[in-house]
């Protein structure tokens, strides 16, 4: 099982900085997720350490190997294309001995692993239909059996689920996972869903603009974003802008607009600093009528969403800020719009950033 | 427009534009060049009841054959690696060296021919002055030189554009399984540009097959195919024309429709790999060598034998006598109205061609007319493609002569609207057909009226089909000899002047067609290369 190491690597496509001295470290086995927006390099940097293009500056090694110089097809890779890039010429048994018979196995081994791989996708039966007579969950299910059949200890994954339906997507990561752990693999998949990254992976890198912002398990990630942009990108949270008017050793106190003034754990930030203050919608608890008490903060509900699982609420908070908040569909009462709430927080949930000297639509934006 | 456009939503108007493209191209594509070789059936029997005669038309058709079989061959091997260096290569200079390619196209192939003989024959000039003697004499190895030199622009021209368009994430995907380059080549990125190999080698051997002038010119006094037996027997009488014409036009047709049912069947030899050996043949070295044969090849057969002809005009400059070349009275007035009179007769036709073709092209790609008539249509327009042009020539002068009151222009702009045509209406539907008809609907469902959505969505996204169908059709224009001399009395093209120069019938010197040619090429070349810099941004 090899292990991956990027290090310093920049890569610009013309004035466009893709990549952006960016360095990483995947660790033999793990399950990798590379998780941005679009545009923001994840898939660019994934195509470098595959081959597909050159670095301009910075080393890349597999295992202890410097693959600068090695072409793709002996860096040992499996790669699963976005689109898949199933060979419209061939079947699906071609298809998945391809690599196999191009790296000249015998006819008994490729014969066993072609069906090996197409058993363990549960295609086996559809060994002779051509991608166009495959469904988009089969043809994910081929191309992943197609990389693995060519022996690769490092799967590189583009986007494989983003083609997929919500339904097969959910039951296909799922799959996914357990196929990699199994055949004790290391995988380095590109995501745009943070739902899918964070179900996936043992460790999520989360990508801005050819930059890699933060890596961590997805618990970090969530639980304790270190870039205001995490916090936006992984799970939802409601920001709202502020100044330090206390500070003592574990906890800060923010005037919001309105003077408005919250409590929250921190210990880095000094009175007078300005902030951006972060609540997650779903740490928020919310009562009717107008309560007082630590971090409580009165308000009007605006709108009222059902999503299924969940109710999200808008409320218009006194000091004209707005927040959301969502609660669990079957726990608790609903409440209506127009009504009159208090939400309020326990101040070790609920982060604080540091003002980004940007501005804060800025550094939120996603492209 | 918003009238056009409302206007286009009416089932009449449509039914009205798909009405008038049929019958422009029944009415000038597809029956003057054969109506006139069918009037003349008759006469056929003359062929039959002559045994020696019938032998050598057979024969004639054979070489024919043989020839446009053997060059398309030759064409897509020499032509492929091509394609491929300009197509992936990032240097800047790639845009001059796809401009040279197209030198032997653009120019007319009568003075193509002269400038092979000049090289190949000529004891006193080009490479056989190396050797004091005729390094290859006039006859079928000229032939196939010349024919390799005039249609290996179409095969790289076809490809360069398949090989862009191509999506290389398949050629990815297989050098991420372990493929080394030429296997992922050969085994994904060949057989999924197959059907531009296909349209790439029905091309070249229809120009293979259709050529004459040129041909007439290096077959020396022996060697026969069609066209040349057709002109040779043409002054005693018609039958041998309609003879061969026909003939000539039944097979390629049959050919065409066997590689229309079997070409989407042909399976490329891909189970096979020798993994160690195409590694080795990858290696850079070997490419870079590969690279060098390419272009060596097309600078020593294509290139420096099609450009001979201009080599007096260049010693006219260094000796001095360059101005004395320039200033022949009677010469050069006729040359530029000449040129004039071509460029403008390239335009009209490749104006006309587009508005009346872009119909049809729809009609064939989204088979408006049904599955078999496209199918019909899209072999019918083939064929003036085929027909050899001193065949096409005389069968249009017996169709447009009987027709009173045409100036002729016109006669020129017909002939030539004929054997263009189908170049342009290829190039389109082929585009058109790739287009996923489901952004048409969307612009539909939009609330788009069908001549908006050709406006918005067609247009834009087959664009650079479009520009290199009219290329194609303007140079062919420009250049094309055998069927203007059957039409024209009084008028002369620019190739038809450059015969009479290279023929002596209007004395001229050297360093005169030197120069004539060299500043047909020069302009022609500006004009591709402009045009292709704004089609091929990328560079």
């Amino acid at each position: 099982m090899p292990e991956v190491r990027v290090v310093d690597v920049t890569k610009k496509f013309g004035k466009i900085m893709a990549v952006d001295r960016t360095s990483l470290h995947v660790h033999d086995g793990e399950y990798f997720s590379l998780l941005g927006p679009s545009g923001c390099g994840k898939t660019t940097l994934l195509r470098l350490i595959a081959g597909l293009v050159e670095p301009d500056e910075g080393e890349i090694y597999i295992g202890d190997r410097l693959v600068n110089d090695v072409p793709p097809e002996d860096r040992g890779i499996g790669f699963v294309f976005q689109t898949f890039a199933l060979f419209p010429h061939m079947n699906a048994w071609k298809n998945v001995t391809y690599g196999p018979r191009v790296k000249a196995w015998n006819e008994e081994k490729t014969t066993r692993i072609g069906r090996e791989m197409l058993e363990m996708v549960r295609l086996y039966e559809r060994l002779d239909a051509f991608p166009h007579e495959l469904s988009g969950g089969m043809m994910q299910r081929i191309a992943l059996a197609r990389a693995l059949a060519a022996g690769a200890e490092l799967l590189l994954l583009d986007e494989p689920l983003g083609q997929l339906d919500a339904k097969v997507r959910n039951e296909l990561r799922y799959e996914l996972r357990k196929m990699v752990k199994d055949l004790k693999l290391t995988a380095i998949h590109v995501t745009h869903d943070q739902a899918e990254a964070m179900a996936i992976s043992d460790r999520i890198a989360v990508m801005k603009k050819g930059k890699i912002l933060q890596v961590g398990t997805p618990e970090e990630l969530y639980m304790n974003p270190q870039h205001i942009f995490v916090a936006h990108f992984v799970g939802e949270s409601n920001f709202l802008e502020g100044h330090i008017v206390k500070s003592d050793k574990k906890e800060v106190a923010i005037e919001l607009r309105g003077g408005l003034t919250v409590r929250a754990s921190d210990k880095t930030k000094k009175l007078g600093d300005r902030v951006v203050f972060a609540v997650r919608p779903e740490i928020f608890s919310m009562e009717e009528g107008r309560k007082g008490g630590v971090n409580s903060m009165s308000g009007i509900i605006e709108r009222v969403m059902f999503e299924g699982t969940n109710i999200r609420y808008d409320v218009r908070l006194e000091n004209e800020d707005l927040v959301v908040v969502v609660r669990p569909a079957l726990v608790g009462k609903w409440l209506n719009q127009s009504e009159k709430v208090t939400v309020s927080f326990p101040p070790d949930k609920s982060f604080v950033f540091a003002y980004p000297s940007k501005g804060l639509t800025e550094e939120l934006a996603l492209e | 427009m918003k009238f056009l456009d409302s206007l286009s939503s009416k089932p009449i108007t449509r039914y009205l534009i798909y009405s008038f493209s049929i019958i422009f191209f029944f009415a000038l594509i597809l029956i003057p060049p054969i109506v006139g070789i069918l009037f003349k059936w008759n006469v056929v029997n003359e062929i039959f009841s002559n045994p020696s005669l019938m032998s050598r038309a057979l024969s004639a058709i054979y070489a024919s054959f043989a020839i446009a079989i053997f060059v398309s061959i030759i064409d897509i091997v020499a032509g492929l690696p091509m394609a491929w260096f300009i197509a992936r290569g990032k240097s800047r200079w790639l845009n001059i060296l796809d401009g040279l390619v197209d030198i032997s196209f653009i120019l007319p192939t009568v003075t193509l021919g002269y400038s092979l003989m000049l090289f190949w024959s000529n004891k006193s000039q080009g490479i056989s002055s190396l050797f004091g003697e005729s390094l290859i004499s006039p006859g079928w190895l000229l032939v196939i030189l010349l024919h390799f030199a005039f249609s290996y622009p179409v095969v790289v021209r076809v490809m360069v554009g398949a090989i862009l368009d191509y999506q290389r994430v398949y050629e990815e995907a297989a050098r991420t399984l372990g493929a080394a380059p030429l296997t992922a080549d050969r085994t994904v990125t060949l057989p999924v540009l197959k059907p531009s190999l296909i349209a790439s080698f029905v091309l070249a051997f229809a120009r293979s097959i259709s050529e004459t002038g040129a041909t007439m010119m290096v077959a020396g006094a022996f060697f026969e195919n069609g066209p040349i037996f057709i002109k040779k027997t043409a002054d005693l009488s018609m039958g041998p024309m309609v003879f061969v014409s026909l003939i000539l036009i039944v097979i390629s047709c049959l050919i065409f429709v066997i590689i229309n049912l079997l070409g989407t069947r042909l399976k490329m030899p891909i189970n096979k790999i020798w993994p160690l050996a195409e590694r080795k043949l990858s290696d850079h070295k070997l490419v870079n060598f590969r690279d060098s044969v390419t272009i060596l090849l097309f600078l020593l057969l294509i290139l420096i034998p099609s450009l001979f002809v201009v080599l007096p005009a260049a010693r006219a400059v260094f000796n001095g006598t360059l101005n004395q070349a320039m200033t022949r009275v009677g010469v050069w007035q006729d040359y530029w109205q000449s040129l004039i009179l071509s460029y403008l007769i390239g335009l009209i036709v490749t104006l006309l061609n587009t508005i009346a073709g872009l119909p049809m092209a729809i009609l064939i790609a989204r088979k408006r007319a049904g599955r078999l008539v496209s199918t019909v249509l899209d072999v019918l327009i083939n064929i003036p493609l085929i027909i050899p042009t001193i065949a096409l020539g005389v069968s249009l002068s017996l169709f447009w002569k009987n027709v009173p009151f045409i100036p002729e222009i016109w006669l020129i702009i017909f002939a030539h609207l004929s054997f263009t045509y189908p170049y342009f209406v290829r190039s389109m539907s082929a585009a058109i057909e790739r287009l996923h008809i489901d952004l048409e609907n969307a612009a539909r469902i939009l609330g788009a009226r069908p001549f908006a959505v050709f406006r918005t969505i067609i247009l834009p996204l087959t664009k650079y089909s479009l520009i290199a169908g009219a290329v194609i059709m303007f140079t062919r224009s420009v250049n094309e000899t055998g069927a203007t001399l059957a039409v024209v009395t009084q008028l002369k093209t620019i190739p038809v002047l450059l015969v009479d120069w290279v023929n002596g019938k209007v004395p001229a010197t050297a360093a005169e067609i030197g120069l004539g040619c060299g500043f047909l090429i020069i302009l022609s070349f500006i004009i591709l290369l402009i045009l292709r810099l704004i089609v091929r941004g990328r560079y």
